[in-house]
């Protein structure tokens, strides 16, 4: 089997978020990127497709700028065998849509059996690339996967909705997108962070695939940002002293949910 | 939390290469999510961790710069970065991959025959093997040339008799680096774990170190065979080079604990709030106390990192480790009493991680060369006179 799996680089979940200048995107100054975590859970599925002999290949696409391809290299590290790196995309950040079709561009006329992606890019949170990427390559997705069995030609999947699981048959190729719970992504084994520098890395420039980042994000833009503003600061919590009379305490406690945080 | 990593105004992370960057947010994620959850129970409980040595391995931290037998061969920063983010976690865990890598498998490899090699460097690489080094002895520690254990020909054996102290990994080790009084001068010998007349018994009631397992190595008649000596050894040169590589890691790991214990002196002084309603980092006594931090380990920083690059073009002398092991202990050892301070109370105690680092720091002070040795050792590269053992007035 031929793997393809989608990753984004974002700002680590643990990193402090300012407003840039213009109001409209974030000001990157110390950000530190990372791999989308629910990329990684793509990568681990595919990867132990490889450690179990049934994958041959692993590819990392990325649509991002030129720093993403730090990213494309923790992925070689951890074991995927090459990477596409479409160069681009600050100007269609959040825009599912435009990615998706710079991604369908660059996969469509490639060899896969599937493409794993994550359910979501972390930071822009949409949910919506697996999908419309599937869609512009006229294949089936199964989206929120916490589980995979891959039999010949198909696959059996599991999917989180509403207070439960689905299970879900496709043929392959299919596009799945990676929910959290789908494995324990591995960590890169130092002789594999030594090695991925001498693993390729393939640049494809956006008019290569016939596309323009300017009419992306310009003519053909489904998605503008007008403003960006960070969540009002959280108000001091109140401690209701209940040592005392732990009664009076829950009693206060109840008045307060239900008068003033009006919780029920 | 802001991490030390948020702080870098001198841009350290821009004079790393993306690999050791890799190398260094790996091995701290790592030990984030797999050592600090449980390190204060086991330090409390005197526990080493020996059910982490396989995920050690297949990480690949276990002779991690060296390229033979398919190891990962990383360069000097790449290798100085995960005794970094080792010791940031705990200074146990750091002396056990030393241990391993500069003190076992770098003899094995630089003096040990191609057979020695073969059976020891891909069992102790793969974890599969624990390794322990014995130099000290009860009587002899910063002087290792007057030390007693000797090991002398008989027929197709040599025989090991004397006791080696203070050995990490001592009895959890399935093979012994010792180094011993020949008549042909001081030579390494491999000794098995088990083989009649070794036995190894842990120092108990440690303060420091509690995650690492600390022995006295003792050989009574202890028959080992002729090839068990390591071929290339000649004499007292050979271990002091085994402490160099050892002593360049410990470098680079006392600046992991100086960043654990800032880190959390940071976090406190902005958190705990004291006087008017204001934090204690107002304060200016407190601010004075971090910016010393912050800047002896800004500089500690730059110079593992230049030590590092030298250390791969091959210009590194054992002067310019000894320079910055002092340095860099030193930095750690005042940087974990001023967190102590700042912690107040809560610094004794080891919901925070100050207490453990400090009683760590007093070990790694003292071993692979005391503070005070490695200030004599400078003092004889710009005199020229060893005040450790000074020249006698002519008689």
């Amino acid at each position: 089997m031929k793997c393809i799996v989608c990753m984004t680089h974002v700002p680590d979940t643990a990193s402090i978020i300012k407003i840039g200048a213009d109001g409209k995107h974030i000001d990157e100054t110390g950000i530190k990127w990372i791999v989308s975590p629910y990329d990684e859970y793509a990568l681990e599925e595919a990867l132990k497709l490889a450690d179990e002999g049934k994958a041959d290949e692993v590819t990392v696409v990325t649509y991002g700028p030129q720093r993403a391809e730090a990213g494309l290299r923790e992925c070689l590290a951890r074991g995927a065998h090459k990477a596409v790196h479409i160069v681009g995309g600050e100007k269609t950040l959040g825009d599912s849509l435009a990615i998706a079709k710079v991604l369908a561009a660059a996969l469509k006329d490639r060899e896969y059996d599937v493409i794993l992606v994550g359910v979501k890019g972390v930071g822009t949170d949409n949910s919506q690339v697996g999908q419309m990427l599937a869609e512009l390559l006229d294949l089936p997705h199964v989206s929120n996967v916490v589980k995979i069995d891959w039999n010949d030609g198909a696959v059996a999947v599991e999917r989180e909705v509403e207070g439960g699981h689905e299970v879900v048959e496709s043929p392959l190729p299919a596009v799945l997108t990676a929910q959290k719970g789908l494995n324990e992504p591995r960590y890169a084994a130092l002789k594999g962070i030594m090695a991925a520098k001498r693993k390729p890395v393939e640049k494809i420039e956006l008019s290569a695939l016939g596309l323009d980042e300017d009419t992306l994000a310009g003519a053909d833009a489904t998605y503008n940002v007008r403003s960006l503003e960070l969540p009002p600061e959280k108000a001091a919590g109140t401690i209701i002293q209940g040592e005392d009379d732990p009664q009076a305490a829950a009693a206060e406690l109840v008045k307060l949910l239900h008068e003033e945080a009006k919780a029920f | 939390m802001v991490q030390l990593h948020d702080l870098d105004l001198y841009h350290i992370d821009a004079l790393l290469t993306d690999e050791e960057r890799m190398i260094r947010d790996t091995v701290r994620q790592w030990a984030a999510d797999r050592v600090l959850p449980h390190i204060e129970e086991w330090a409390w409980n005197e526990h080493f961790p020996i059910e982490l040595v396989p995920e050690m391995a297949k990480l690949g931290l276990l002779g991690a710069n060296y390229p033979d037998y398919d190891l990962p061969g990383l360069g000097g920063v790449g290798y100085g970065l995960i005794n970094q983010e080792l010791e940031r976690a705990d200074s146990g865990l750091r002396s056990f991959v030393s241990v391993q890598s500069a003190l076992v498998m770098y003899p094995i490899l630089q003096w040990g025959s191609k057979e020695q090699k073969d059976r020891w460097i891909p069992r102790l690489g793969h974890g599969e093997a624990i390794g322990c080094f014995g130099l000290t002895e009860p009587d002899f520690g910063s002087n290792p040339g007057a030390m007693r254990t000797t090991a002398v020909q008989d027929g197709q054996e040599w025989v090991l008799n004397g006791e080696k102290a203070w050995i990490t990994n001592g009895s959890i080790a399935d093979i012994a680096v010792v180094w011993a009084r020949t008549p042909g001068g001081v030579r390494g010998f491999l000794v098995e774990r088990g083989t009649p007349g070794f036995t190894a018994v842990d120092h108990h009631g440690k303060y420091s170190l509690r995650a690492s397992v600390t022995s006295q190595l003792v050989f009574e008649d202890c028959r080992i065979p002729a090839d068990a000596i390591l071929p290339g050894t000649t004499g007292l040169k050979n271990p002091l080079m085994c402490l160099t590589q050892a002593r360049y890691g410990i470098a680079w790991g006392a600046l992991g604990s100086a960043m654990a214990t800032f880190s959390a002196a940071r976090d406190y002084a902005v958190s705990r709030i004291q006087f008017g309603g204001r934090p204690i980092a107002a304060h200016q006594l407190q601010q004075e106390k971090l910016v010393w931090m912050y800047s002896e380990i800004v500089k500690g920083q730059l110079l593992v990192l230049q030590l590092g690059r030298m250390k791969d073009a091959g210009t590194m002398t054992h002067q310019a480790v000894s320079l910055a092991k002092r340095n860099n202990v030193w930095v750690a050892r005042e940087c974990a009493k001023l967190a102590r301070e700042i912690h107040g109370a809560a610094g004794i105690v080891n919901e925070y991680p100050i207490m453990r680092h400090l009683m760590n720091i007093e070990t790694v002070y003292t071993y692979e060369g005391t503070h005070d040795i490695h200030t004599l050792i400078l003092g004889q590269y710009l005199t020229g006179i060893p005040a450790f053992d000074p020249p006698h007035p002519a008689e």
